[in-house]
């Protein structure tokens, strides 16, 4: 009982969060409309989180996520500004992503420079270039052609309720993708195997014949076009561009990789594990909302319960230590 | 070098008996009515196959766990269970196998950081400080190290020495020291010094419970012999009572007749990996040919470059100059081309360069070749890596519940044995092995033993560095002695004894190496 308790402890807080809410907001909260509002919200964080997960995987971090998401958002607006058609902006933004990425592969697995402090700098590095190429401006309005920001309006009808057609959105579709894209790379590849390995032992895992460097080296690259992709989509869904928007992106997506791992029997980063923490940070904040919690007051109880989860599995895990004798 | 153990002092001084100690981790009996007597004035040596118990028992005298039966008493009195201060203050201390030094700070830091720093007007008094340190260090006969160096200048040896003289340090009279494996991780040499520290002890009238798989050792140093077997002890008493074979077969509950399979009657094959004027990190200019199906020993002092032959030959550390072929067509520089050309490799530190303790068995065993076990060499087929390794792993003897369990549930025997497994996965035509049997239970040395043998009547080259000499002169067909980064010559290991080898690594050699 007490096992089960330690092992699913996650599960069951997430269970009571869903509920405290559905008992508080009796006639919004448990909606199919709220769900579908809260998958969207969520989906930019989903797709940095899964992102992140890559990295965090190998035992690495990335910094600079947010401000990629925030340099790739002004890259493809600035683009739209010059008149480039809408495929062509995005996938600019997306090769932008890429480059960023391999920089920091570069810097990390090359160079060797801790990835705390490479992509550190290189969020620096992209938060600047994002002001250089908006001018520190907002870009919005008419620069933003219609087909761009349509996309996060639209997305296919699923129902009906009230009369009201019930629309699951493109941004949603998206995230589900990229969440199902990471989750057979790293559980259904040799190439995922092998981040693993790393992550459990890169001295083991290069004398076993790993090819460590170009791993890391990879699997930055796609953390940087995970980021873009976020940048893009926020874009898309609140029409315009400005050059600190992805920013606070960084750190929730890390949140949620350590709250997913919790949930995780080994305490190992797990993509799906990831989306249940990027979900119930989502519901979290939802739900607060609706109650209308004060902003900062939102931040500070976040926080909290982001804190209580991540120490009550450090102390059960380490009960289960005890237990077993070791 | 000492002569041969001291004589156990006349007069009794302390006594700590271990009476009926039982722990039960779930379905498994880890230790069952243990009574154990050690006293002051003698080693004390307990020896047992991986899993028979004696990390738990240790654990429980070191106070980190508590029994579920049974009683600890020193000099008659009970000390409380599971409490490692009054194990401290009772006069125990714990030397383990690893040691975990701070390589930055000075030898004197080191031997301080259990204890607070002498001060003087609030800062660290660094002058008393050290004289701290050199007294101890000078207790022992130490003198030779100096205890303002950095700890990294220290070789593994007297790193473990100084770890010892810091007991020393901090008052509360030390009087039995619990060593777990001390030589493990240590060449002759330094494990020589080790034995001339216990003779010193000793004569200060100091005990040594002495936990060690290598024989030789417990012969020499010991007065007393204990035995445990699954969780029991099946014999305690006076070494000379108790015969190595017959130490042996209690260990294993079977005979063990010869420790080393039958050599082949030498057929040299062709000559598979051939390295030329070889140099990587303190190597230099190496020639080797390595004949199918023989086995060729690696020996030498610690820095001799006795590893860096192995981890130049696998690309793990870089090459500087010199080739490398095997079957004539020249070997890749990096671990993967190595691995990829049918070279497998069994590293010296199982726990930090061998496997991802955490992860499953089969996860370890098919990790350099997941590409070849992969349904169209990208998507995992977990189902195939199960069964390969529950195959080879009954190949290798491995025992565990299950391919699915985690490495570090395993013992050192059986985590070895997962590292033979990956190294057989691929078929190798060469196999390089780093101190093959380090920490390896004898039970699980026999079955690598004959596993390497077997391997090699299949055809497959093997080279063992080892700093265990029985091993080297009982495994291998010819041994290579490395001196000062050299290979210095290579010898029949038919007809030669540990002495003669051994007088070979310090050997100048004048004639040209072989």
């Amino acid at each position: 009982m007490i096992d089960t308790l330690r092992r699913f402890g996650g599960m069951f807080g997430m269970i009571a969060v869903v509920v405290f809410f559905a008992i508080s907001l009796p006639d919004t909260f448990l909606t199919a409309r709220n769900w579908l509002n809260i998958s969207q919200q969520i989906s930019m964080l989903a797709v940095v989180a899964a992102a992140m997960t890559v990295v965090m995987v190998m035992g690495d971090f990335d910094l600079s996520v947010g401000s990629m998401a925030s340099l790739s958002g002004v890259v493809a607006a600035a683009l739209f500004v010059q008149g480039w058609p809408v495929p062509a902006a995005v996938a600019a933004a997306l090769a932008v992503g890429l480059a960023g990425g391999l920089f920091n592969g570069l810097l990390v697995s090359v160079v060797g420079i801790l990835p705390f402090v490479a992509t550190l700098a290189t969020l620096t590095v992209f938060s600047g270039l994002a002001f250089i190429v908006s001018g520190g401006r907002t870009i919005f309005g008419r620069d933003i052609p219609p087909e761009f920001s349509d996309f996060a309006r639209g997305g296919p009808v699923i129902g009906t309720v009230d009369d009201r057609a019930l629309v699951l959105p493109n941004l949603t579709i998206v995230a589900i993708l990229v969440v199902f894209v990471v989750w057979v790379v790293l559980e259904q590849t040799s190439y995922g195997r092998r981040l693993y390995a790393i992550g459990g032992n890169r001295e083991a895992a290069r004398l076993a014949g790993l090819k460590v460097v170009a791993l890391r080296f990879s699997a930055f690259a796609f953390t940087g076009v995970g980021a873009a992709l976020a940048g893009l989509m926020y874009a898309s869904r609140v029409a315009s561009a400005n050059p600190t928007q992805g920013d606070g992106l960084m750190l929730t997506a890390i949140a949620a990789v350590f709250l997913g791992m919790t949930l995780t029997r080994d305490g190992q980063p797990r993509v799906l594990a990831t989306l249940a923490g990027v979900v119930v940070l989502g519901v979290l904040d939802n739900g607060l909302t609706q109650m209308r919690v004060d902003s900062y007051v939102r931040q500070v109880l976040v926080g909290a319960i982001i804190l209580v989860a991540v120490g009550a599995s450090a102390l059960g895990r380490r009960g289960l230590m005890r237990q077993s004798g070791r | 070098m000492t002569t041969g153990k001291v004589p156990a002092p006349s007069r009794p001084a302390h006594v700590l008996a271990l009476e009926g100690l039982g722990r039960r981790f779930g379905a498994v009996q880890a230790l069952k009515d243990v009574g154990l007597t050690l006293r002051a004035g003698e080693v004390h040596a307990l020896m047992g196959e991986n899993g028979a118990g004696k990390s738990t028992l240790i654990r429980i005298l070191a106070g980190l766990d508590r029994p579920d039966a049974g009683r600890i008493l020193l000099d008659g009195e009970v000390l409380p269970p599971a409490s490692p201060a009054a194990v401290r203050a009772a006069g125990l201390r714990f030397i383990h196998q690893e040691l975990h030094p701070v390589p930055g700070l000075s030898v004197a830091e080191n031997m301080h950081l259990d204890h607070p720093y002498p001060r003087r007007f609030g800062l660290v008094d660094w002058p008393s400080l050290n004289r701290a340190a050199a007294d101890a260090l000078g207790r022992l006969d130490l003198e030779r190290i100096d205890p303002r160096r950095p700890m990294s200048d220290l070789d593994t040896g007297d790193q473990m020495l100084v770890r010892i003289a810091a007991t020393l340090i901090g008052g509360g009279a030390a009087w039995l020291y619990v060593m777990d494996e001390p030589t493990a991780a240590l060449t002759n040499a330094e494990a020589e010094r080790l034995f001339d520290v216990i003779a010193g002890l000793l004569r200060q009238g100091a005990g040594v419970l002495y936990v060690s798989h290598r024989m030789g050792e417990v012969i020499r140093l010991s007065h007393r012999v204990s035995v445990l077997r699954d969780g029991a002890v099946v014999s305690s008493g006076p070494l000379s009572a108790t015969g190595q074979t017959r130490i042996i077969e209690e260990m294993t509950g079977r005979d063990l007749g010869g420790l080393f399979p039958q050599r082949n009657p030498a057929r040299a094959g062709d000559v598979v990996l051939r390295a030329t004027a070889l140099s990587a990190g303190p190597l230099r200019h190496a020639d080797l040919g390595l004949r199918a199906g023989e086995v060729l020993g690696v020996a030498g002092l610690s820095g001799s470059g006795r590893g860096a032959l192995l981890r130049a030959l696998t690309g793990a550390l870089p090459r500087r100059a010199g080739t490398v072929e095997l079957d004539g067509r020249p070997l890749g520089r990096t671990p993967a081309d190595v691995w990829a050309a049918g070279v497998a490799y069994v590293p010296r530190e199982r726990r930090s360069e061998g496997l991802m303790t955490r992860r499953a068995i089969f996860e370890n065993v098919a990790l350099p070749h997941l590409s070849g076990l992969a349904r169209g060499g990208v998507f995992l087929d977990d189902r195939t890596q199960r069964r390969i390794a529950a195959d080879i792993g009954a190949r290798v003897q491995l025992r565990a519940s299950s391919v699915t369990q985690a490495c570090d549930e395993l013992s050192g025997g059986n985590q070895q044995k997962v590292l033979f497994a990956r190294a057989l996965v691929g078929r190798p035509r060469v196999l390089l092995l780093d101190e093959p049997t380090r920490g390896v239970d004898i039970g699980a040395r026999f079955d690598l033993y004959r596993l390497i043998r077997g391997l090699s009547e299949d055809g497959v080259a093997v080279i063992v560095a080892s700093s265990d000499l029985p091993e080297l002169l009982g495994l291998s067909d010819r041994i290579a002695v490395m001196r000062d980064g050299h290979l210095a010559e290579t010898l029949p290991a038919e007809g030669l004894t540990e002495a003669a080898l051994l007088a070979r690594f310090y050997h100048e050699a004048a004639e040209a190496p072989a």
